[in-house]
């Protein structure tokens, strides 16, 4: 089952994949988000972009110039955080919002722990989150996108997800038809910058997917087991289970975040683990804690768990016969 | 005079070189829980360092007559009077203080300096070294944890020992939370262990250079 560690005498196909290579393909595949949340949000998403992406390089650099490592800033990786880190702030977050969590990301969560590869919880996502922890005022701030009544400078009421938050508990007055389920797709919906449009972020995800970039397991199981949730739980509610699916974090996190290889399993079943364990976390806090999301908190927990994962459905060697008693 | 070398390197070595927070890394419990403010870190010091200085006088007094077999729980009747006896006075004179520290004064009782202390040090070595290790062990673990809780509570929450000093600044609110902990005991080990090599390195460099 797990042919992704096989071990075969050469001679061997080389299929020509570099961290450069792959890095480009994931921002690639962010674009189309990208250019989204431009529109949908205005100049404002352009400049935290850009402002992630140019400080992320940027410590990534000095730190590895100043302590005298290769610097390896040119790999793309940290445009990919960067990207990933601006994709979590809301479009109107004050400017040294995304510079504090590039700093963190690059600095504590990547370089501290032995850079590329080595990082034990995805940089962006630990960034988010502390950021989220530590401003979360400004963080929760979800303002409308331009096609909205007031614009971007007001700041939304209520998230779709807390929209069907309400539903979900049968709270009195809340209707799935507040939320609209090509608003959600399309992306005309209060969220952070990079999280709304579905339908970029599914593009990119089949991007990557044919470029054989990432593994379908992670998203698919993860998705999946968000949809098996809530349809068990809301009686078989197909219209609230799809607006749950598009809704918040969850394409961004499944296809980008928890797909991130140095903290997700190497395994195909430790794959399928680890995705239905971010589902089952992600229901459980969107269903029942106190945060609306909880897909970030979702991945970092089974970042942390993925090594387990890893030793636990490490392939057995060929010729070893397993001990029994 | 060779007595009196070793009692100050017995506290420069609690002070410094075995420092309890950044190379034994002990008392962490403390070290983490109470550090989101300059103050916590002082009170919470000193009022471990009392314990330390008179519980490993009283086990290196006591030392010759606890029987190795119980000894264990000979240290905790000394160490939890003394404890009990900080504990009484921190609420009888300093309610608030009290209040803020909670449950960490109490278990001073279990923080691993004191035993690791007692059963390394002051059960080996007469009254005097064992005061002058609790001192330095003490002050070093008072001094370690009050700068901790001093970073902490000015990325935390803006202040310095309590005072406004950087207006309009946004506290970063998880520095005085469990995970800012964790994160600026980890940066400061970094810079502790990295002082401490240069340190090592220039000595070496000077030893050579005069052979």
């Amino acid at each position: 089952m797990q042919h992704n560690l096989a071990i075969t005498p050469s001679p061997h196909v080389r299929s020509g994949a570099t961290t450069r290579r792959i890095m480009q393909d994931v921002c690639i595949a962010l674009a189309p988000a990208g250019i989204a949340s431009v529109i949908l949000f205005g100049g404002h998403a352009a400049v935290i972009i850009a402002v992630c992406v140019l400080t992320c390089v940027l410590t990534e650099y000095v730190y590895q110039r100043l302590m005298n490592q290769r610097v390896t800033a040119g790999d793309w990786s940290a445009v990919v955080t960067g990207l990933l880190l601006a994709y979590n702030i809301p479009a109107n977050a004050p400017i040294w919002i995304p510079i504090v969590g590039s700093v963190f990301a690059i600095l504590i969560v990547k370089q501290l722990f032995g850079g590329i590869g080595s990082n034990f919880m995805n940089p962006a996502l630990t960034a988010r989150a502390v950021l989220f922890v530590s401003w979360s005022s400004i963080m929760t701030a979800y303002p409308n996108t331009v096609f909205m009544t007031g614009g971007v400078d007001t700041v939304s009421s209520a998230t779709p997800l807390a929209a069907l938050g309400k539903v979900f508990t049968g709270a009195e007055g809340a209707s799935l038809a507040d939320v609209g389920l090509a608003d959600l797709f399309l992306g005309n919906c209060a969220g952070v910058l990079g999280e709304t449009c579905k339908l970029a972020l599914i593009l990119g995800g089949i991007y990557l997917f044919i470029r054989k970039v990432i593994d379908w397991r992670i998203p698919v199981c993860m998705i999946g087991t968000v949809a098996v949730m809530y349809l068990l739980t809301s009686g078989f509610n197909a219209e609230l289970t799809l607006k749950e699916l598009l809704s918040g974090g969850l394409m961004l996190g499944a296809i980008f975040m928890a797909t991130d290889y140095a903290t997700s399993p190497q395994t195909n079943l430790g794959r399928i683990i680890f995705g239905v364990g971010c589902g089952l976390l992600l229901f459980v806090i969107r269903a029942y804690a106190s945060y609306p999301e909880g897909c970030s908190f979702a991945i970092l927990f089974m970042n942390v768990c993925s090594p387990l994962i890893d030793r636990w459905t490490a392939p057995t060697p060929f010729g070893e016969v397993k001990q029994h008693g | 005079m060779a007595k009196k070398a070793t009692v100050g390197k017995t506290f420069f070595n609690g002070l410094v070189t075995e420092n309890p927070t950044f190379t034994l890394m002990l008392g962490m419990c403390p070290t983490l829980g109470v550090t989101t403010a300059a103050w916590n870190g002082i009170y919470m010091g000193l009022a471990t360092t009392f314990v330390l200085v008179c519980s490993n006088l009283f086990i290196s007094l006591l030392r010759k007559i606890i029987p190795d077999k119980v000894r264990i729980p000979c240290y905790i009747i000394v160490i939890a009077s003394f404890v009990t006896m900080v504990d009484l006075f921190m609420q009888a004179f300093m309610p608030d203080m009290r209040a803020i520290l909670g449950s960490y004064i109490p278990l001073i009782v279990v923080n691993c300096i004191i035993f690791a202390r007692a059963e390394s040090f002051a059960a080996k070595n007469g009254p005097h070294l064992a005061l002058a290790d609790g001192l330095g062990m003490g002050l070093g673990f008072t001094i370690s944890i009050t700068c901790l809780a001093a970073i902490r509570e000015i990325i935390g929450s803006g202040k310095f020992f309590g005072m406004e000093i950087l207006p309009g600044y946004e506290p970063m609110a998880i520095m005085t939370k469990v995970p800012g902990g964790f994160i600026t005991l980890g940066i400061m080990m970094i810079l502790v262990n990295a002082a401490k090599k240069a340190i090592t390195r220039r000595r070496a460099a000077r030893k050579e250079a005069a052979a």
